[in-house]
């Protein structure tokens, strides 16, 4: 992929090798290699030599929401070599059902010889650097989504007052994610969750299918992960990480193998997983400090709140995708009426009729989307940031824990040191009082850790809440505004029939 | 009376809010109360009333014999209308009086008049459909399944929903019997009917001129060789080219408007559906904001309210739609096919025109009967003749109707649209408003 600093698409001329991001997950091996991915690049008209750096104008724009998933379409012919010998299936974690190995190889076949290699290419706005340091706007925009063989790419661009594009593929996202989440969640930092895997989108844009639902599927996902890294960049802790930079800035990233869920890491997540919620219920906290306990419990009730509502308005989405496509059918039955209507002025009205409902029909798709991608996606994501965040408070609980444990081992050690000083052991005396000494430091490290995780998540929540604010405000107000916007359409559409009317005598 | 009604009301409704989702019962005095709503609200209603009668246009300008039904009670699956007639005509024996009827008794009127040989050049009005409660009655089963994952305040305004779903539908039914009533009374001919007069007056219970099983069987047997008809329809000759033209553009219109108001029905459910889904989204923000100490707070009470204003007023979008452009379709869809069934009876009497041509014929050959088969002649040729000539003014007056009902549906429909969308609007930018300068 060295070559591949393929700049942004620029006006998304006729990408035809745009191919859809596929993530590593499900079927596909993981073994496309991306050097072979230059292939699809070749036949692309508009793409320039420079390396990757996109220089312009428009595309500094935040394009996030603009990119036009029709872009995405265009199946590739190229042929990565598939060589590497780890042919493991990949399973989401998370709610989506595991593969069964058997699958997957069955997938490989075919695959191989179409090797649609997919990418996605994100290009990234400037970031300015503010003289502080502190505070700085980064825009990052995810953007044509291309089907590069097995992996998705997408480009990404950052840095200090320029653009540049990066390709990196979905699972790169979700590599960076671990590592976050690693190094910093146990400390009490919020980490915001990558976009989940799934594998029935994925399966529709690996099979070729050029259909709606794929396209939602990518434009969903391409949105997605545009709105991950935005938070995760606007954590100031989490932009100074080094695998941040990395990660935005390199031309290439080592693979992120242990995205894989059936690997070796994947199936530590996994069990970890499971010990931690084991641990979880065993662990009967003294809890100290009653913010904590309030706001673990508001946390639990937006929680709870925040996924019924985020149900309602997915059913809101769904109907109303269900009500233009009834309007859809009425607008042609009403057209077919108006053309067996013997009565001209009539049978011109209800063509009209026919026109308007049409229209109308575009307009409550609109809507759709706009429910769905404004409103839906944000209480989707506000639901797994929660998740997150209860996940910090349980990790003070088990530092706690850790500090708790290494106390009674103290203890137990002391009444064992006492024992021996009367049994007269001078050598085991000593190593006693050796042990003794060591877990006095590790008792007070583990006073010295939860005290900085407490501090640290009281900080991070609170920026927390500040910024659920904001993105809420912002976003409802988007919301809002694209009711708006389809209410005056709707005006302006039925105006036609009183005025076009027509039956008239 | 109504202080009487009143009371009663706030019986039912006690009683209503008391009793727990116990199915039968609660439908019962669901039915009863609505039935006393109704009855407060259809004096009050008029201009709704009207509106809805729009469907068409040429009802009772005449005075001499005006026809209404004040009242309704929906007794489990039954609905008893009171018809009320005031008339100045003296062939009644009362200047103004009122009886009850059922479903049953309009559709044997309507059967009555099919038959009667003499209307067979006219159009008779098509039988009101019979009131159907189904898809309340469902949504109700639904409401009281799910109640356990609602909050109280939703479960109350789905049900306020519910109920007036019910109403709606109770209404419409009312309108559509009285509608077909008025139609009879303002054609001249039909109105002279001696079985509508019968109908309207008479103080005993019909239901011992009704069908009896065999009855049933025999209008049964009928609709079989109606549809043996529409194949011989398809067949004759025509000689006439209106008749021609009508048989043509009515056996394609009548589909196409089948499929149309199905599809209508469609889309109306889908615009109800969402109303529903603000009613949710309205009831869980405000759960929301309760829980919600940031800033926050104050802008999900909001959005909360706004959510419930607007799915009122997606609530009065379906129901217009509903009532102009659906109920519209519905009714000339009917209308279409009592059109089709005159076209028929006029092709029958032209096939047995032509049957008795034959058989003279033959009579002639053979020298027999030749005067019988002369006068059987004579006599198709006169009801042929007849049909065509009532059959051409009775198409020729439908048509106008339909072109006025559907003009005038269409711009209120239109107008209601842009009413609603102006509602929205300003709704929402207030809530706009409100958010951005917080």
């Amino acid at each position: 992929m060295a070559a591949e600093m393929e700049p942004p698409p620029l006006g998304d001329a006729g990408q035809t090798d745009f191919r859809e991001i596929e993530d590593g997950e499900g079927f596909f091996v993981s073994t496309v290699t991306i050097l072979e991915s230059p292939e699809p690049s070749s036949p692309d008209p508009p793409s320039m030599p420079a390396e990757g750096i996109s220089t312009n104008g428009p595309k500094q724009e935040d394009i996030s929401l603009d990119d036009d998933p029709e872009d995405l379409f265009a199946e590739a012919t190229e042929e990565v070599s598939l060589d590497s010998p780890e042919r493991e299936p990949i399973l989401s974690d998370g709610p989506s059902p595991a593969i069964t190995p058997v699958t997957p190889t069955a997938m490989l076949t075919p695959r191989m010889g179409l090797g649609t290699a997919e990418m996605f290419e994100r290009s990234l706005d400037e970031l300015e650097e503010d003289e502080s340091g502190d505070t700085f706007d980064m825009h990052i925009a995810v953007s044509d989504p291309e089907k590069v063989g097995t992996f998705n790419t997408t480009s990404m661009t950052i840095f200090s007052k320029n653009e540049t594009t990066v390709r990196r593929r979905f699972s790169d996202f979700l590599g960076l994610h671990s590592k976050l989440a690693s190094r910093y969640l146990h400390i009490g930092y919020i980490v915001p969750p990558a976009p989940e895997k799934s594998i029935v989108g994925m399966t529709k844009v690996k099979v070729g299918k050029e259909d709606l639902s794929s396209a939602e599927f990518v434009e969903k996902r391409r949105s997605a992960l545009e709105r991950y890294l935005m938070r995760t960049v606007k954590h100031p802790i989490l932009l100074k990480d080094p695998d941040v930079m990395m990660f935005l800035e390199s031309s290439e990233l080592p693979r992120a193998v242990s995205t894989q869920a059936l690997s070796g890491a994947g199936i530590l997540r996994m069990v970890n997983k499971a010990a931690d919620a084991v641990n979880k219920m065993t662990i009967k906290m003294n809890e100290s400090d009653a913010w904590f306990e309030e706001k673990h419990q508001q946390f639990e009730n937006l929680d709870l709140q925040l996924r019924k509502l985020h149900a309602s308005v997915e059913c809101l989405v769904c109907h109303r995708k269900e009500l233009s496509v009834n309007t859809a059918s009425f607008a042609k039955s009403a057209a077919m009426l108006g053309n067996s209507e013997d009565h001209t002025a009539l049978s011109r009205a209800l063509s009209q009729l026919a026109e308007v409902e049409e229209k109308i029909d575009q307009l409550h798709q609109d809507q759709a989307y706009a429910d769905f991608y404004l409103f839906s996606e944000l209480l989707g994501d506000y639901v797994r940031l929660i998740t997150a965040v209860k996940g910090v408070f349980d990790h003070r609980m088990k530092t706690w824990s850790k500090w708790q444990d290494t106390q009674l081992l103290l203890q137990k050690k002391r009444e064992a040191e006492s024992k021996l000083q009367f049994a007269n052991k001078p050598d085991k005396l000593q190593q006693a009082q050796d042990e003794i000494k060591e877990l006095e430091g590790k008792v007070q490290q583990g006073e010295k850790d939860f005290e900085l995780i407490s501090k640290t998540i009281r900080k991070e929540v609170s920026r927390f809440e500040k910024e659920r604010v904001k993105d809420f405000k912002v976003v409802i107000i988007k919301y809002l505004e694209s009711l708006v916007q389809t209410q005056q359409q709707v005006q302006h559409i039925w105006v036609w029939i009183p005025i076009g009317s027509v039956v008239g005598e | 009376m109504y202080l009487l009604w009143d009371s009663w009301c706030g019986v039912c409704f006690q009683k209503l809010a008391n009793i727990d989702l116990q199915h039968t019962i609660c439908t019962f005095l669901l039915y009863i109360y609505i039935f006393y709503i109704t009855i407060m609200t259809s004096t009050i209603d008029d201009s709704d009333k009207e509106k809805a009668l729009s469907v068409s246009v040429d009802l009772n300008n005449d005075t001499s014999l005006l026809i209404d039904i004040p009242d309704a009670l929906c007794e489990r699956d039954k609905v008893k209308f009171t018809v009320h007639t005031k008339t100045t005509l003296s062939s009644f024996q009362k200047p103004d009086f009122s009886v009850p009827r059922q479903h049953e008794d309009f559709i044997w009127l309507h059967d009555a008049l099919v038959e009667t040989e003499d209307y067979a050049g006219l159009i008779i009005p098509p039988a009101p459909p019979k009131p159907d409660f189904e898809s309340p009655r469902e949504k109700m089963h639904k409401l009281g399944e799910g109640e356990a994952t609602m909050t109280k305040e939703e479960y109350t305004k789905m049900k306020q929903e519910l109920e007036a779903e019910y109403l709606a539908v109770f209404k419409k039914t009312v309108q559509v019997h009285e509608v077909f009533l008025q139609r009879l009374s303002s054609h001249p001919v039909l109105s002279k009917d001696r079985n509508f007069q019968i109908f309207l007056e008479y103080d005993q219970d019909l239901s011992v001129r009704r069908k009896n099983a065999k009855e049933t069987f025999g209008s049964f047997f009928k609709n079989m060789v109606k549809s043996a008809d529409e194949v011989i329809i398809s067949g004759i000759k025509e000689v006439d080219d209106f008749f021609e033209q009508e048989k043509t553009f009515l056996l394609d219109y009548s589909s196409k408007i089948k499929d149309s108001t199905a599809r209508a029905e469609k889309m109306t459910r889908s615009h109800k559906n969402i109303a529903d889904d603000y009613i949710h989204i309205s009831s869980t923000l405000s759960s929301v904001s309760v829980d919600d100490n940031t800033a926050l707070k104050k802008h999900f009470e909001k959005l909360s309210d706004l959510f419930e204003k607007l799915r009122k007023v997606e609530g009065r979008v379906a129901s217009d739609q509903e009532l102009k452009l659906t109920e519209l379709l519905r009714y000339y869809m009917r209308d279409i096919q009592a059109a089709k069934d005159l076209l028929y009876r006029r092709a029958r009497t032209l096939a047995d025109y032509e049957n008795s041509n034959k058989a003279l014929g033959k009579a002639r050959l053979k020298s027999k009967d030749v005067a019988a088969a002369e006068e059987q002649q004579q006599q198709c040729l006169q009801r042929f003749n007849k049909l065509s000539e009532s059959g051409k003014r009775e198409l020729t007056s439908f048509k106008g109707r339909r072109v006025v009902a559907f003009r005038k549906n269409l711009i209120e429909m239109a107008e209601l649209e842009i009413k609603h969308a102006k509602n929205n609007m300003s709704l929402l930018q207030d809530c706009i408003e409100l958010f951005k300068s917080s």
